[in-house]
């Protein structure tokens, strides 16, 4: 019994003492495929934080689907901050009372530092001559794109769809639906997420075109090499949001209100602007878009809360049990 | 007073205490929340979130391709099982291993490299595909990653109960004249037989609760190859924690129902088996037969 308390306590001491190394940490909830651009961050906020204030700050990440993340930060995750890729995730804390009512108030630009657009990736030489929407939905095309009700990815592709559907003569929630219809029936399978709709375009050679963000472009180039694919932007497409919040409810318990605020802050600061065109998602800020011209051509965008009312009643509209997705399948 | 009974484990009393608070805080406890969650909605609100028509749908992709993946390995199963308790042969060992493999693989890569073998371009898929059997993204997909996770329940439910049975028997049968076929149904089988159910039994559970494996084989088109922890989850993304609580109860009382008519079917083989015969006198009635 006393060797184990004695361990016991000489374990507690070791954690105690890792703790005791920063003066303060801070723990950011974030979604599955932000790692690289946290990674990237949190070494130039820190050494930013030490020079302005002298306190070391020790950074933690907690890397999930963006949904799973902010039902754990719900349920108890003790995270200062939530950098999400949805907005009604970060709704959901807003409404548990978690985060401030008006978060979307509390950092400019919609609370999302930066942005991406969701692309078409066609075959090299494009073989089905695919550029825009109604490309999908022409018979014999293969699409490949992740759950359109269960992943995030999925909901923007259909969402961009439909928004483009609207915008086309006589074009109204009826024949958007219909267009809708056409355009999955040409998806062979829904893929459990992003990254395996990669995969299973890339990898396994299936389909004629995946649709997903222009941001993990840059990384297929990366894995599969760049005269594999070609990347088409259509006439279309969504501006995806990153949304940011602080943790009202965290902050307050652990003390750390200044620095999580600090922390997202600096992410609209010219280095974390900077950092994010690196890690090819488009930046808030002007000139730096335009120094990275190369990387982001020029995309007619819409915003889910344009053309939505939005995240929350386009989710409901068309993602919950019953919407405009269900009924594409299930007649009842 | 009657005398003192030793066992060979002291103070029955404390054990059966701590089996009772043991197996309420791992299997009672969260299983009874759960229930109590879904009581939160009334028993008709189950049943209509339960018998919509894409719930439906994947009640019968999952239960119908857990009892054939279950099915598969209770025969392919058996004779793996045999194989390695019955002959010796090089590497013996090395296959015996193998076959828990399933076990510790991390379900996603498993899920993951059957996709990429049986996908169109895989090592398998581009032979399969020409002869118009599409395995990667149909049901029949779910089916091979079930089998591939179960495979293990059956093998190494079987194995002891093989080894139990000495070659003696059956060539005890043999030297009484029963052939090798009457020699299998009349002797072995009938002994084999309950370890073989539970290892059904076992591998369809497992199989019912799969997700990870299935999500990336599965194709995951609704109505078609959309299975119920696939449902749960998409609930669960819609925040709806109340209808994936009432998906997981139904799934759980269809689950204990089919668990337990296997239980009875092979209390109820056990049983006329006990109360027939033992193996050599069954071995001599074998030949009998064909005396």
């Amino acid at each position: 019994m006393k060797k184990i308390s004695k361990s016991l306590s000489a374990l507690l001491l070791g954690l105690v003492a890792s703790a005791a190394l920063a003066d303060v940490n801070l723990l950011n909830a974030s979604y599955d495929v932000a790692r690289d651009v946290y990674k990237d961050y949190n070494p130039l906020f820190q050494k930013y934080w030490k020079a302005k204030t002298g306190e070391s700050i020790e950074l933690k990440q907690s890397h999930g689907g963006s949904t799973k993340q902010v039902r754990a930060v719900a349920d108890g995750l003790e995270a200062d901050v939530v950098t999400m890729n949805q907005a009604n995730d970060i709704e959901f804390l807003a409404d548990k009372g978690l985060v401030a009512k008006d978060w979307t108030k509390k950092f400019p630009n919609n609370a999302s530092p930066y942005t991406s657009a969701m692309v078409f990736i066609v075959r090299k030489g494009n073989p089905k001559g695919i550029k825009d929407w109604n490309d999908l939905a022409a018979p014999g095309t293969q699409v490949i794109i992740p759950h359109p009700k269960n992943t995030g990815n999925g909901r923007n592709t259909y969402l961009s769809a439909w928004a483009w559907a609207l915008k086309q003569p006589g074009g109204n929630d009826k024949s958007a639906q219909e267009f809708l219809g056409k355009l999955l029936k040409n998806a062979p399978l829904f893929a459990a997420g992003g990254r395996d709709a990669t995969t299973t375009f890339m990898q396994r050679r299936m389909g004629d075109v995946l649709i997903t963000f222009e941001s993990e472009a840059e990384m297929i180039a990366k894995e599969f090499g760049k005269g594999e694919f070609e990347v088409v932007y259509p006439s279309l497409t969504m501006q995806t949001e990153f949304p940011v919040a602080v943790v009202e409810k965290v902050v307050d318990k652990k003390g750390t209100r200044t620095q999580a605020q600090a922390y997202l802050d600096y992410l609209w600061s010219k280095e974390g602007q900077e950092n994010a065109a690196q890690n090819y998602l488009r930046p808030r800020d002007a000139e730096l878009l335009k120094k990275y011209a190369a990387q982001f051509p020029p995309v007619k965008t819409f915003t889910v809360d344009e053309v939505f009312g939005g995240a929350n009643k386009a989710f409901a509209t068309h993602f919950k049990d019953g919407g405009s997705f269900d009924q594409i399948y299930v007649q009842k | 007073m009657p005398a003192k009974i030793h066992r060979v484990l002291p103070g029955f009393g404390l054990a059966l205490g701590y089996t009772l608070v043991y197996l309420s805080l791992l299997i009672l406890l969260p299983l009874g929340g759960m229930v109590l969650k879904a009581s939160e909605l009334g028993f008709a609100q189950i049943i209509d979130i339960a018998t919509g028509e894409r719930a439906l749908a994947a009640f019968r992709v999952t239960f119908g391709a857990s009892f054939l993946a279950a099915a598969v390995n209770a025969f392919f199963g058996l004779i793996v099982a045999w194989i390695l308790v019955r002959y010796p042969f090089p590497g013996k060992r090395f296959v015996d291993a193998l076959v828990d493999l399933p076990f510790a693989l991390p379900t996603a890569v498993a899920g993951i490299t059957l996709a990429t073998l049986y996908a169109g371009n895989g090592w398998l898929g581009q032979h399969l595909e020409p002869l118009g059997i599409k395995v990667a993204y149909t049901p029949l997909g779910i089916v091979v990653a079930l089998t591939f996770i179960t495979l293990p329940f059956v093998v190494r439910t079987l194995q002891p109960v093989i080894e139990d049975i000495e070659i003696e028997v059956e060539e005890a049968a043999a030297s009484l004249g029963a052939s090798r076929w009457q020699t299998f149904v009349k002797v072995i089988f009938p002994a084999i037989f309950p370890a073989l159910l539970t290892g059904f039994a076992l591998a369809f559970a497992r199989a019912v609760g799969e997700y990870g494996s299935v999500i990336f084989i599965a194709g995951n088109l609704p109505l078609i190859s959309e299975i119920t922890p696939l449902l749960i989850i998409s609930k669960l993304e819609q925040y709806d924690v109340l209808g994936a609580t009432a998906l997981a109860v139904v799934m759980l009382a269809l689950s204990f129902l089919l668990l337990l008519s296997v239980n009875v079917l092979q209390w109820w083989t056990a049983n006329r088996h006990k109360n027939n015969e033992p193996l050599e006198v069954a071995a001599a009635k074998a030949s009998g037969a064909t005396a």
